[in-house]
């Protein structure tokens, strides 16, 4: 097995995928001579030519809505936003056709599509650069939400996003990109969407996060044995929606406490409909209510001040203690 | 006849004046004043050595990433150099010689790009809004800022800069459109750098123009050498001439080249020739507008030596006073501020809730 980046692992998928599915096409902007500009997509073009990885026109709802087209016709698209923030443009393609062709045609057409865009703050970046609004995807009935947190788990997910018949929003945690190296196989490995996996084990209470958050939640985990001898459990949701309400209600019944962790906006954000899933499925076992140790309801800052804006380890285990003491 | 030809009015010009082997089309010179070819050529000068300086702090790391405009000056300057105070100006993120005509300073320009919102303060009755990152996006705020002006029965004129990238965009499309339809006092202008990132303007457009999209439109569009200053400032004479005294919307394409990286993040090596840049480089604006000056009598050499130290301590002391401010000791909840004009109250818990946990963080220090 190889080392690899999560730019690595990604490419890899998307370099697998398209040697094996002819219908796979890449796009986006700059993703072709480029090679995007993280380099997802180096070399892509020079390994599958310009028909299969399309270096498009500036224009973020035209990529949308030709994937979509693309889609129906029976291609699987992957297309890149080149960050996040750019992809209000191909909300109304997604929200208004690829989220509800399936249902409207009563299953005569589907949009197998994968929209990937690096999202999140903690890189310095300029404006515009450094949000997580990955709430107004999964709010769209229809409409997968995927964020890997890792390079192993990022491949698995991305094949698994390409065959997946329907649309899926793949956001990728920009501040992972280059961070750290994971052994990623060559060989293919998927992982299921809809799944979230306990990243570590835990009595006392759980602690639920994804994408870039899961390292700072991982190290309050450390510190919370090391200084209070606290056992938490860590939930990497992998997916935001559909959300895997069942792995999080049996890690409460083992807990009866939890917390989500989450760098986008707490109002309205993930954390507040996992604390109300776990309010439906795991009333009895809750001993506290839930906390959400999240952005602030702020744009987020540029970057001078955006240390003070994410969660960080400190603040989770003083939100943690605080819960405890309930 | 069920098939015939229609009848379009499909006037479409080039113009260019100086050209880049410096040579002068004396029939075609504008008429400028000393005092404003000397303000150019100034706020021209300052625009590269702030940009280079700019690009110095980004390598040291005392700034952030930032979109440098080398080679752009005067595709914007000559533009913008109409307006009057009371115009309005909607940029989009390489403009900057625009915004230091427009008084932009140069102390806030550093503070903004070292990734502080402080930087974004516009002085009370501004008419230049913010640079806008979303490529196309702010075209249409022109659009709506002209009608409003227009509705108020003023004549005043709003000129908005965007790419040949942001041409591709939906949003460009509807401002033209909306523009001409109300026949509103908008100057669009557009930079045309041939590189959007890493994709040439072949690949962005079919048409061998840009200018030329003003046409479906119902506009008049002109291309321009961008390298030449007094070509865009002629254009754009026309244009904001006909904007204010109620002709309507133009297009402007300004030819030029970015000399230098998209951002500080990008790397021009992987998408285009050192060739095609050194080609770019010859025709570069600035020594070509000082070559004019100097063929005129305006400008010698010793004065070139003088400006340049005028600029070079004027940017010294900016950054001087900049990093004076930026070493200070500064409020995190600063981040709180200005979101809206009237925090609501899950707002405020936020910010109660950061103010304690620096307030649990000093004392911890304090006692540590």
């Amino acid at each position: 097995m190889a080392k690899r980046t999560m730019v690595q692992a990604l490419n890899l998928a998307l370099r697998q995928e398209m040697e094996k599915d002819d219908r796979v096409i890449v796009m986006g902007e700059d993703v072709g001579v480029d090679g995007g500009v993280f380099r997802v997509t180096d070399g892509l073009i020079g390994q599958f030519g310009d028909q299969r990885v399309l270096d498009t026109p500036l224009a973020e709802s035209a990529i949308a809505g030709m994937a979509i087209g693309m889609a129906v016709y029976g291609l699987r698209p992957v297309c890149e936003i080149q960050f996040s923030g750019f992809a209000y443009h191909s909300f109304h393609q997604l929200e208004n056709h690829a989220s509800r062709l399936r249902w409207r045609t009563q299953g005569g057409f589907h949009v197998p599509l994968v929209l990937r865009a690096p999202y999140g703050a903690g890189v310095r970046a300029l404006e515009h650069h450094s949000e997580s609004r990955e709430a107004y995807w999964a709010h769209t009935p229809g409409l997968k939400m995927v964020i890997p947190s890792g390079p192993r788990n990022a491949r698995a997910l991305m094949l698994s996003a390409i065959r997946d018949p329907d649309p899926v929003i793949f956001y990728e945690p920009k501040a992972l990109y280059r961070a750290f190296r994971e052994e990623v196989p060559d060989e293919e490995e998927t992982l299921p969407i809809g799944k979230a996996r306990i990243a570590r084990q835990g009595r006392d209470v759980t602690l639920i996060a994804y994408g870039a958050m899961l390292a700072p939640t991982l190290e309050a985990a450390d510190m919370l044995q090391a200084e209070d001898g606290i056992s938490a459990e860590v939930i990497d949701l992998l997916t935001i929606s559909p959300l895997d309400d069942q792995t999080l209600a049996d890690s409460l019944a083992k807990t009866g406490r939890a917390a989500v962790i989450h760098e986008a906006p707490r109002s309205f954000g993930a954390g507040a409909e996992i604390a109300a899933r776990l309010m439906e499925r795991s009333f009895y076992y809750l001993e506290a209510p839930v906390a959400r140790i999240t952005g602030f309801d702020i744009i987020v800052p540029l970057y001078s001040r955006e240390k003070h804006y994410l969660p960080h380890a400190a603040r989770i285990v003083h939100r943690v203690r605080r819960m405890l003491a309930h | 006849m069920p098939r015939e030809p229609i009848e379009l009015n499909l006037d479409l010009e080039r113009l260019s004046i100086l050209d880049e082997h410096g040579v002068l089309d004396t029939a075609l010179e504008p008429d400028i004043s000393t005092e404003m070819l000397h303000k150019l050529h100034r706020t021209m000068l300052l625009t590269r050595r702030f940009d280079e300086r700019l690009l110095n702090l980004q390598r040291q790391g005392r700034i952030g990433t930032f979109p440098p405009v080398k080679g752009h000056e005067a595709a914007h300057l000559g533009a913008a150099a109409h307006l009057r105070p009371t115009d309005w100006m909607v940029p989009s993120f390489r403009e900057q010689g625009a915004l230091l005509w427009r008084g932009a300073s140069l102390e806030q320009l550093i503070v903004y790009n070292n990734g502080f919102n402080e930087g974004g303060r516009v002085p009370q009755g501004a008419r230049t809004l913010p640079i806008a990152v979303p490529v196309g996006s702010q075209v249409l705020h022109a659009v709506g800022l002209a009608w409003a002006a227009h509705y108020r029965g003023t004549d005043e004129v709003v000129m908005t800069f965007f790419g040949d990238g942001a041409t591709s965009e939906g949003d460009f499309h509807e401002a033209m459109n909306f523009a001409a339809v109300y026949q509103l006092p908008v100057v669009f202008v557009c930079q045309n750098n041939h590189w959007a990132i890493s994709i040439p303007v072949h690949k962005q457009t079919r048409t061998p123009t840009l200018a030329q999209k003003a046409l479906a439109y119902g506009m008049p569009g002109i291309q321009v050498d961008g390298n030449d200053l007094l070509s865009v400032y002629v254009a754009a004479g026309e244009a904001v001439d006909r904007a204010r005294s109620g002709g309507g919307p133009t297009l402007i394409e300004c030819v030029t080249y970015r000399l230098i990286m998209h951002t500080t993040a990008d790397d021009p090596k992987k998408y285009r020739s050192a060739e095609e840049e050194q080609a770019w480089l010859a025709r570069d604006p600035l020594p070509r507008f000082q070559n004019y000056l100097k063929d005129k009598g305006l400008l010698g050499d010793d004065d070139v030596v003088e400006i340049e130290a005028e600029i070079e301590t004027r940017i010294q002391q900016a950054v001087d006073k900049a990093e004076a401010w930026m070493g200070q000791p500064h409020d995190p909840l600063q981040m709180f501020e200005h979101l809206y004009g009237d925090p609501p109250p899950e707002l405020k818990r936020h910010r109660r809730e950061l103010a304690d946990e620096l307030d649990a963080a000093g004392k911890e220090a304090a006692h540590g």
